[in-house]
C-alpha cells in the first residue's frame, strides 16, 4: 500500500488553512478544529499501517530536490509521531471544545482555535521535514504557538510563557548556529546527504553540540528541565496536554532523528553514555521531585521529566549493536504511550479541578460519581506509564529492557526497573485521595465529554500495548523487510 | 579565514552573555536578537567562502530575519502584557 503524494501535503495544509480561517472569522474556530481533528486521526491512523513492510517514502517540495529544495520524508518514526499529534491534538479538541459549551465554563480567549491550529499545522511539518534549516523554522512556529497559548491563561502564567520564551528561543538560537557551521562545512541542509557527506572533525562537533544542547534544552531533558514544570502546570488543561504530550517529543524526536541519522558517526566518539547517564538522571530526579508536588497538574508536569529520560536511554542503548533494534523501538513506543497517557492524566486532572474547584493534592475528596470517571481515565493512564502489561508503556519498557539485557548494560537495567517503581510511588500518591478518602457530594459536574476526551486518550495508551505484533513489524523487523 | 568567522563568534558569546546576565526584560530581547545576527552572519560568511557566492544561505538569512522579527513582535508583545504600567517609565533601566 503506497501513501498517496497528497497526503503529507495535507497534514500541514489542512491545519495552517484552519487556523487562518479561525483568524479571520473566530467563531468557526471549534468546527474548524473539529473537522482538522477528524481529517488528521483519518490520514495519520492510515500511515503506520501503509507503511509496514514498504520503503521510506521521500516527497521533495515543488519539485525541487536537495540541495536546493527541501524533502520531506516519511518513516516509522515520523509515522508514529503524527499519529501521537493527531490523536493527543484531537482528544485535547474534544475537550476545550466541550468545555466552551458548558455555560459555567469562562472561555479565556478567543484567539485559542487559530494558534492551536497554528501548532498543530507547525508540529506535523517538523515531523515530516527533513531538512536541517526547515527544521528550525518548525521548532521556531511551534514555540511560537506555544507561547501564545501559555500566554492566554493570563496573570501567572504570563511569566511562565515568558520563561518558556526566552528557553525555546535560546534552544532556537543554539540550534541555529550549529545548523550554520554544518552547512559551512558540507554545502548541504538534507539530512541524508549530510548523512553521507559527514567526516568526524572539530567543527563539525561543535556544530552537533550546539544543536544537541539547544534541542535538549527544548526537550527539557535533565538538567535543562526548569523550565517545563511551571509553563506546563500553569498553561490551560488542553495546551498542557499537547505541551506536554507532544510538543517536548518533537524537540526529542528531532534529537533522534540527527544522533541516530547524519550524527551516526560522531556517536562512536561522542557521548551516548553522556545521554544516557543525562537520562538516568532525569527519571530519579523528576521522580523525586514528582513525588514531593502539593498540585496534581504539577506532579503530572515533573512526570515529564522523569519519562523523557526513558527515551535518553536509546543513544547508548543504540550504540550498542546487540540492543539496537529493540532500543529504537522502544523508544518510538516510549514517545506514544508516554505523549497519549500523559494528555489523559493532563485531561483528567482538568476534570478533576472543575469538579473539585482546586488541585491541592492534601485538599483532594475522594471520587464521587461526578468524577469517577475521570479518576478512572487518571488510574488507566497511570498504570499504562507505571509499565503494567500490556499497555502501552509495559511494551515500551519492555523492549528498552530487552535490548538492555541483550547488550548486557546493568547501570541501564536498574535504571529501567527503579524508575518504574518511582512511577508507581507518585502516581500513587496522586490517586490515594480518590481510594481511601470519603466523597463529598458536593462540586460541579463537569460534562461528560470531557471525561470521554480523557478516558479515550488513557485507554488509546493501552490500545499501543494490545498490537505487539504490528508494532514489531513496523518498528523493529523493518531492516529486513 | 576572514575576519567575519571571529567576528560571528563574538556576537553569538555575547548574546548569549546578555541573555543569560541581563535582568531587563528588554535587554534579553536584544540578547536574543544580536545572538540571531551571530548565526546569521556565520551563514553569510559561509556563503562568501565560494565563488560564485552561494545562494543557499542568502536564502536562511532571508527566512531566519523573517523569523527574528516575528519572535521579536511576540516578545515585545508578552513584555507590554507582563509589565502594563512600567513598561514606559523605566527606560533602559532594570526593573527587577
Amino acid at each position: 500500500m503506497n501513501v498517496p503524494e497528497l497526503w503529507p501535503a495535507l497534514l500541514v495544509s489542512i491545519p495552517l488553512a484552519g487556523a487562518v480561517l479561525g483568524f479571520v472569522r473566530m467563531s468557526l474556530g471549534p468546527p474548524l478544529a473539529q473537522f482538522t481533528a477528524l481529517t488528521m486521526i483519518v490520514i495519520t491512523g492510515f500511515l503506520p499501517v501503509s507503511l509496514i513492510g514498504q520503503e521510506n517514502q521521500q516527497h521533495s517540495l515543488g519539485g525541487w530536490g536537495p540541495p536546493l529544495g527541501i524533502d520531506w520524508r516519511l518513516d516509522a518514526m515520523a509515522a508514529v509521531l503524527l499519529l501521537l499529534a493527531a490523536l493527543v491534538m484531537g482528544g485535547a479538541t474534544l475537550y476545550r471544545a466541550a468545555a466552551e459549551r458548558a455555560v459555567d465554563f469562562k472561555v479565556e480567549h478567543d484567539l485559542f482555535w487559530p494558534l492551536w491550529l497554528f501548532l498543530w499545522a507547525s508540529l506535523n511539518a517538523l515531523f515530516l521535514s527533513a531538512d536541517l534549516f526547515n527544521v528550525y523554522v518548525a521548532l521556531e512556529l511551534v514555540s511560537l504557538a506555544g507561547v501564545g497559548l501559555i500566554a492566554l491563561n493570563g496573570g501567572t502564567a504570563l511569566a511562565a510563557a515568558w520563561r518558556y520564551f526566552l528557553a525555546m528561543m535560546l534552544g532556537s538560537g543554539l540550534y541555529l548556529v550549529g545548523v550554520a557551521l554544518i552547512y559551512g562545512q558540507y554545502g548541504t541542509l538534507d539530512m541524508i546527504q549530510t548523512a553521507d557527506a559527514l567526516t568526524v572533525q572539530s567543527t563539525t562537533m561543535t556544530g552537533a553540540a550546539l544543536i544537541s544542547g539547544g534541542l535538549l534544552l527544548k526537550a527539557a531533558i535533565f538538567p535543562l528541565h526548569i523550565w517545563l514544570p511551571s509553563a506546563h502546570g500553569r498553561a490551560s488543561v488542553p495546551v498542557s496536554a499537547a505541551l506536554s504530550g507532544v510538543v517536548v517529543a518533537a524537540s526529542f524526536y528531532l534529537l533522534t532523528r540527527l544522533w541516530l541519522g547524519p550524527f551516526e558517526s560522531l556517536l562512536e566518539v561522542g557521548p551516548p553514555q553522556l545521554f544516557g547517564v543525562l537520562g538516568v538522571a532525569a527519571i530519579i530526579w523528576g521522580g523525586l521531585l514528582a513525588l514531593f508536588q502539593r498540585r496534581l497538574k504539577m506532579l503530572i508536569a515533573y512526570s515529564t521529566v522523569s519519562q523523557l529520560g526513558y527515551a535518553m536511554l536509546v543513544f547508548p542503548l543504540a550504540a550498542t549493536t546487540a540492543g539496537s533494534a529493540h532500543a529504537q523501538g522502544g523508544m518510538v513506543i516510549l514517545l506514544l504511550s508516554h505523549g497519549l497517557a500523559k494528555a489523559a492524566l493532563f485531561l483528567a486532572a482538568g476534570c478533576i479541578v472543575l469538579q473539585q474547584g482546586h488541585d491541592r493534592l492534601d485538599r483532594l475528596s475522594g471520587a464521587n460519581r461526578y468524577s469517577a470517571l475521570a479518576w478512572l481515565a487518571f488510574a488507566l493512564a497511570g498504570a499504562s506509564m507505571v509499565g503494567i502489561p500490556p499497555s502501552g508503556g509495559f511494551l515500551a519498557k519492555w523492549w528498552l529492557l530487552q535490548s538492555a539485557l541483550l547488550a548486557e548494560q546493568w547501570l541501564w537495567i536498574s535504571a529501567i526497573i527503579l524508575g518504574g517503581a518511582l512511577t508507581a510511588a507518585y502516581l500513587f500518591r496522586a490517586l490515594e485521595p480518590a481510594v481511601t478518602l470519603t466523597a463529598k457530594e458536593t462540586g460541579k459536574t463537569p460534562p461528560l465529554a470531557l471525561n470521554l476526551a480523557a478516558l479515550m486518550l488513557a485507554v488509546a495508551a493501552w490500545m499501543v500495548g494490545l498490537v505487539p505484533g504490528a508494532a514489531e513489524s513496523l518498528l523493529i523487523n523493518r531492516g529486513e523487510a | 579565514m576572514s575576519i567575519y568567522f571571529p567576528l560571528a563568534m563574538i556576537l553569538v558569546v555575547l548574546g548569549l552573555h546578555g541573555l543569560f546576565v541581563c535582568a531587563h526584560p528588554l535587554r534579553k530581547v536584544l540578547a536574543l536578537n544580536v545572538l540571531s545576527t551571530g548565526g546569521f552572519l556565520l551563514l553569510v560568511t559561509t556563503a562568501a567562502q565560494s565563488t560564485p557566492p552561494d545562494p543557499v544561505p542568502h536564502a536562511m538569512v532571508l527566512t531566519g530575519i523573517v523569523v527574528t522579527v516575528s519572535t521579536t513582535a511576540v516578545a515585545l508583545t508578552l513584555v507590554a502584557r507582563r509589565h502594563p504600567r512600567n513598561s514606559n517609565s523605566t527606560g533602559g533601566r532594570s526593573v527587577s
